[in-house]
């Protein structure tokens, strides 16, 4: 499953880091941040919860970007 | 102008205190406004005075740099932005005795933040003004009233009522009402297009002038104008060579600035304190403020910012000019196209057969051809609709009795009460009538009338009038080799490819000997190949190739699956402009990278022999990333030379 997010990130570099940070999370297959259009796509594992993973993404990409937000 | 957010704001707020601050205490001390007796506890004054500006202007920096340690994120560039700043500090106790350096490297550093993100909304916001044509409602009658309703929560089948001015915000078919519509955002097509009821209709076209009805066919998400919004903002989601090589670049060259400002402090204080040697006869203090000076010039930030910002304008500009590119991948490999390969029909021609040739023997031309019509006049064959569409008016079907279909050969029938007999070259020889041969660059009908042999009629696909000029704009744009590929006869091919001119043409090919040709075209091919197709029945091709571009194949759900790049309206000559813009794209892309790796080693290399002061390296590393966000928005501009 394949869903997108909009997010708030400053700076391309802090982008690049978020989706490192996003691939890493448990249970999400694969993500790219369009950082031009503020949108990240994650793509889940299967039957997997895609709220409590999201809430995961959100923690670890705090953890490299304290500045950023993701609309989930 | 881009409006500020309320964050950007803040942020040019704290900008203008801090280096309001910094330049009044700079001057102060310059004319000894304040006046101390001991020269510490001057020191001291001004070390205090130039924390406030410092806090403030950097205090977010300073947080982020102590999150980024405690969650192990050493490298980040909060983290050496925070250790230059604060080193130049210390330095600026025990050495120096300037502070207004610290400040300055920290207000420059926020100045390029921000002004990177202004940057990247402006661009944001130009490329959605060029994409504004998302429906945000759609309206349905209830107890004959409208209601507006979410355009995502309308069920097929449903009826819309869509009024002059607005947009179509989900395909359908008219049940009601006549209109014309604008559908320039779909195919860049200015002339409107009339549409009556039984037409089918594309979301993202405006209405025009009367109220319309529409059944729908489709989703709100699986329409015309979803896709095409989906395509151009998912477009920068496929990496392309360049930014991969920037990412894995970026991750090495950090490391690598660090390392240096460490060896460059660590090495000579290690000498001086341990040997007592002082290298190139400089202190220890001067080369850890270098080693500082390193480490504000370790962000990639230019980089980073602006290769993505480049291929996301040159794939703004591409649909500014209605040619949907599917990723930056794809813009990046057009400019290395160096063999085009076009199919014929429906793509350098217009897929729609005229008559071409009449040769009659003692009939009047029109005269022929209306007979011929007429005869013709209930076959469904597209020949017959080309013959009633060149005698121009419609055919009184009373006149034509004895209708006779000699399968494979033609028709026989009674016009006026004339036994007129259309067909080709077999039907002449059952009537057993001298006939002569065609020109052959076409489908030939003979035509008898009476008994008598009469003339023929010479039908073929048109070219379309662009196609002989976007040949021309291939060869100027550096394309080596231009090729069709077509199922059609030889001579008919021939005949186009000469008129067009094309380097080569392969014809009466099936589907898959089109393939087959085109793998040996790939193979004997060292740049990359395109295929231009109009997306029906040629999809392998579109896949096989380097790149598959489909032409004016909007609607054509297949069609667009299949092609990396759809160019929206049927022009052909708009293959060479998306080589253009992606030309244009990848020089900006490599201005960028040439010029801010040059600027940054130039400067790495001039602080390391002190030269470069940090004022100097804080103030090229923002502007280079400056004016290479600027140059990067050039890519959104295309002109047509």
């Amino acid at each position: 499953m394949k869903k997108t997010y909009k997010i708030e990130v400053d700076c391309a570099s802090c982008a690049t880091k978020m989706e490192d940070a996003a691939k890493k999370t448990e249970g999400v297959k694969d993500a790219t941040i369009n950082f031009v259009m503020q949108k990240m796509s994650v793509e889940f594992e299967d039957g997997v919860d895609v709220n409590a993973v999201m809430k995961q993404v959100l923690k670890n990409c705090k953890k490299v970007e304290s500045d950023c937000e993701i609309e989930i | 102008m881009v409006k500020l957010k309320k964050k950007q704001k803040k942020m040019l707020y704290r900008i203008i205190i801090a280096a309001a601050l910094t330049i009044f205490f700079a001057v102060s001390s310059a004319v000894g406004l304040f006046k101390f007796d001991d020269p510490d506890m001057e020191k001291l004054f001004y070390f205090i005075c130039y924390l406030v500006p410092y806090i403030i202007i950097g205090y977010d920096i300073l947080i982020k740099a102590a999150k980024g340690i405690a969650h192990g994120q050493a490298m980040d560039e909060n983290f050496l932005m925070a250790i230059a700043t604060i080193g130049a500090m210390i330095l600026g106790v025990t050495y120096t005795g300037d502070y207004d350096e610290a400040v300055a490297v920290m207000i420059f550093y926020q100045i390029g933040e921000l002004f990177q993100s202004i940057a990247v909304d402006s661009s944001r916001q130009s490329i959605q003004k060029l994409m504004e044509i998302r429906p945000d409602s759609a309206f349905i009658e209830e107890n004959g009233e409208l209601v507006e309703v979410d355009p995502e929560e309308v069920q097929i089948g449903t009826v819309i009522v869509v009024r002059p001015g607005e947009r179509i915000p989900i395909d359908g078919t008219i049940v009601d009402g006549t209109s014309s519509l604008n559908t320039s955002a779909l195919t860049g097509e200015s002339i409107p297009r009339d549409v009556i009821v039984g037409d089918e209709v594309l979301s993202g076209s405006i209405n025009l002038s009367g109220v319309l009805k529409i059944q729908t066919s489709k989703e709100f998400g699986e329409s015309t104008v979803s896709k095409i919004l989906d395509m151009v903002e998912n477009a920068s989601s496929r990496k392309s060579e360049s930014e991969a090589f920037i990412t894995r670049f970026a991750k090495v060259y950090t490391p690598f600035v660090v390392a240096s400002a460490l060896l460059l402090s660590v090495v000579p204080t290690l000498l001086f304190f341990l040997a007592d040697i002082t290298l190139l006869d400089t202190e220890v203090e001067e080369w850890i403020y270098r080693a500082l000076t390193f480490l504000v010039i370790s962000c990639p930030c230019a980089l980073v910012i602006s290769i993505p910002l480049g291929f996301f304008a040159g794939l703004g500009g591409a649909s500014r000019e209605g040619i949907l590119v599917k990723g930056s991948n794809y813009l990046e490999m057009l400019s290395d196209v160096e063999t085009v390969v076009f199919d014929k029909t429906g793509t350098l021609t217009q897929g729609v057969f005229e008559v071409s040739d009449v040769v009659t023997n003692h009939i009047p031309r029109e005269r022929l051809i209306e007979l011929a019509a007429a005869a013709e006049s209930s076959s469904p064959h597209p020949i017959a609709a080309s013959l009633v569409r060149a005698h121009g008016a419609d055919i009184d079907r009373s006149r034509v009795t004895d209708i006779e279909d000699v399968a494979g050969k033609g028709v026989i029938a009674k016009v006026d009460g004339i036994s007129v007999a259309v067909g080709n070259k077999r039907l002449m020889e059952m009537l057993d009538l001298q006939f002569e041969e065609a020109p052959a660059h076409g489908t030939t009908v003979h035509v008898a009338v009476d008994g008598k042999y009469a003339g023929c009629i010479t039908i073929s696909d048109i070219i379309k009038p662009t196609s002989q000029q976007a040949m021309k704009d291939l060869k100027a744009a550096g394309i080596k080799k231009t090729v069709m590929l077509t199922g059609d006869q030889d001579s008919v091919a021939q005949k186009v490819a000469k008129e067009i001119g094309l380097d080569e043409v392969h014809s009466q090919l099936l589907p898959g000997d089109k393939l087959e040709h085109l793998e040996k075209i790939i193979k004997d091919t060292n740049g990359k190949v395109a295929f231009v197709g109009d997306g029906i029945n040629d999809a392998p091709s579109l896949v096989r190739s380097d790149i598959g571009i489909t032409m004016g194949a909007i609607g054509s759900d297949a069609a667009i699956e299949a092609s990396d790049v759809v160019i929206m309206d049927d022009d052909p000559t708009k293959v060479a402009t998306a080589m253009g813009i992606s030309r244009k794209s990848m020089l900006i892309i490599h201005e960028n990278i040439v010029f801010t790796l040059l600027i940054k080693f130039l400067f790495l290399g001039l602080s390391a022999v002190g030269i470069v002061n940090m004022w100097l390296a804080i103030i090229a590393d923002v502007g280079v990333m400056i004016i290479a966000v600027l140059n990067s928005a050039r890519a959104l501009r295309y002109r047509k030379k």
